[in-house]
């Protein structure tokens, strides 16, 4: 079932809007869709906790069960508690609670792998491995956009990193 | 060195100085990055002792910055209720941080542009803020301020997930872009809800003027990426910055098709904006707000030829609560602040000088 375009509630009313021929579809819950209506509807706000929070309330509470007992021996929070606040008690948290992280994280963010910055003190060897998935994802933009001129460049680059001819790549 | 909170309510402060590109529509460009110090467990599991030690070590590292000159430090939990509502209202501290407790503290370049918070959510919120459109400029400057602290700082980071957060909506590279726009011909218009759509569509939050779950208020509307993971910095920063151009000749599109349209009723409402400013005997801040917004939009469309822009920023900012109890220099109950609130807008309008007492 669609959420509402303005909160995490079912989405019951649909009204397909239709001003100067251009055609708008809105999904919204009960409340959301009387204000639309009303034309007080207010820009949809978000506070991140506690959306978080409010999205994993919603999970299956079988899975709850499961995980709930679930504790970082680092800070001592128990995944429970990252539930219902939304937020994590130490650095280590994204290791202990890693199963059940990284499905969420990719819910978020549509992506598991960090791409950019990386600390100037890191091991030259890890710096190289992020510089080398920057690249690839700069790649991969480049190709869906057609730019092949600058898509040529960066795979010549990506091939110097690996220590070998760019062409061998195919 | 302490913070001059006498000198700062006397200007309005960067995110209201009115200039830069589009400044008529793009009031300010922001980047703030969310950093953790490796050792220590978040701000939220941490007891006052570890706020301290986090509060004490970050402090120095941030008096030692060059960055943007020298900073001025400010410990949060030290400063009474008004000034800290007074900070927020500025935009150099967030309400979290506010109302937060225990040791924690900001640090503020001198042009107010640049704002180090410490034991916010994170351990660290690094924010730059720059009148008008430039998130290129906020960019290479948070760029360099995070650079130099992170020689000297160990950050929490890992491989896969990059720099890591309290909250996992801000982990990967913590960073927030955002644009504050000016919006009231598309909201008089209800085009807005156009904007919205379009903006949910490519995973861009809109917030009103104090961010997370705040109101919009004046017609002002802050857009900003909503993912943190998979992408670089630049490439976030591109995609906020890709998208403002379209929201601005959109407004401006409306705004000159009123001018055609309607221009007898959108001169109506802009004078009588006017009026009820240089009349009113008691105004509540939420009015105050609605009347300024038609008047700036007045001037930018010259409907009004007799008011600088810069007047009408400065009221954005002077007659927000804290400022006014601050400028004022007593505590005022809300129907006080009202009246007081109504004097100092008849003032300012009537081309009198206000002076402080």
């Amino acid at each position: 079932m669609k959420k509402c375009a303005h909160c995490s509630k079912p989405a019951t009313v649909h009204i397909t809007d239709i001003r100067n021929g251009e055609v708008h579809v809105l999904h919204l819950c009960e409340t959301h869709a009387q204000q639309y209506l009303s034309g007080t509807l207010p820009a949809p706000s978000s506070d991140a906790p506690a959306d978080l929070a409010a999205q994993l309330q919603e999970a299956d509470d079988d899975d709850l069960a499961e995980h709930a007992q679930l504790v970082c021996p680092s800070c001592g929070i128990t995944y429970q508690e990252f539930r219902n606040e939304g937020r994590l008690g130490c650095a280590h948290d994204y290791q202990a609670f890693e199963s059940e992280l990284i499905p969420l994280i990719e819910n978020i963010h549509g992506e598991t792998q960090h791409v950019g910055k990386c600390p100037k003190r890191a091991p030259d060897a890890s710096r190289k491995q992020f510089e080398l998935i920057q690249l690839r994802s700069e790649l991969r933009s480049a190709v869906e956009d057609e730019d092949y001129e600058t898509a040529a460049k960066l795979r010549d680059m990506i091939g110097e990193l690996e220590g070998r001819d760019g062409a061998d790549d195919e | 060195m302490s913070l001059d909170f006498d000198a700062l309510t006397r200007t309005s402060g960067e995110w209201l100085r009115g200039q830069g590109p589009d400044s008529d529509i793009v009031i300010s460009s922001r980047i703030r990055l969310a950093r953790n110090v490796a050792q220590y467990p978040f701000v939220g599991r941490a007891d006052d002792g570890v706020r301290s030690e986090i509060e004490s070590l970050l402090r120095d590292k941030i008096e030692d910055l060059r960055a943007d000159g020298r900073m001025n430090y400010v410990r949060v939990d030290g400063l009474d209720d008004l000034d800290r509502r007074f900070l927020v209202e500025r935009q150099l501290v967030s309400r979290e941080l506010a109302e937060g407790h225990g040791a924690r503290g900001v640090g503020i370049s001198r042009e107010e542009t640049v704002s180090l918070m410490i034991n916010e959510e994170d351990h660290l919120r690094i924010q730059v803020l720059r009148s008008g459109f430039s998130l290129d400029e906020c960019w290479n400057q948070i760029d360099a301020v995070d650079d130099e602290l992170e020689s000297e700082v160990t950050y929490a980071f890992s491989d896969r997930l990059g720099y890591l957060t309290a909250c996992p909506t801000n982990v990967g590279t913590g960073i927030r872009v955002s644009v504050m726009l000016h919006l009231p011909a598309l909201v008089l218009t209800k085009e807005i809800q156009k904007v919205f759509q379009a903006l949910q569509k490519i995973s861009l939050a809109v917030r009103g003027l104090y961010g997370e779950g705040s109101q919009a208020m004046g017609d002002f509307y802050q857009i900003s990426n909503q993912v943190t993971l998979g992408k670089s910095e630049t490439q976030l920063v591109d995609n906020v910055k890709d998208v403002v151009p379209n929201i601005v000749n959109y407004e401006r599109r409306v705004r000159s098709a009123l001018v055609k349209e309607n221009r007898q009723s959108l001169h109506d409402q802009v004078a009588r904006a006017y009026g009820i400013l240089k009349n009113a005997q008691t105004i509540s801040s939420e009015e105050t707000m609605h009347l300024l917004s038609s008047l700036r939009m007045g001037i930018n469309l010259e409907l009004i030829d007799d008011l600088e822009m810069s007047t009408v920023n400065e009221l954005f900012i002077h007659t927000q609560p804290a400022h006014l109890q601050k400028i004022r220099q007593q505590e005022l109950d809300t129907a006080e602040r009202n009246v007081a609130r109504a004097t100092y807008i008849r003032q300012r309008l009537s081309g009198s000088s206000f002076e402080h007492n």
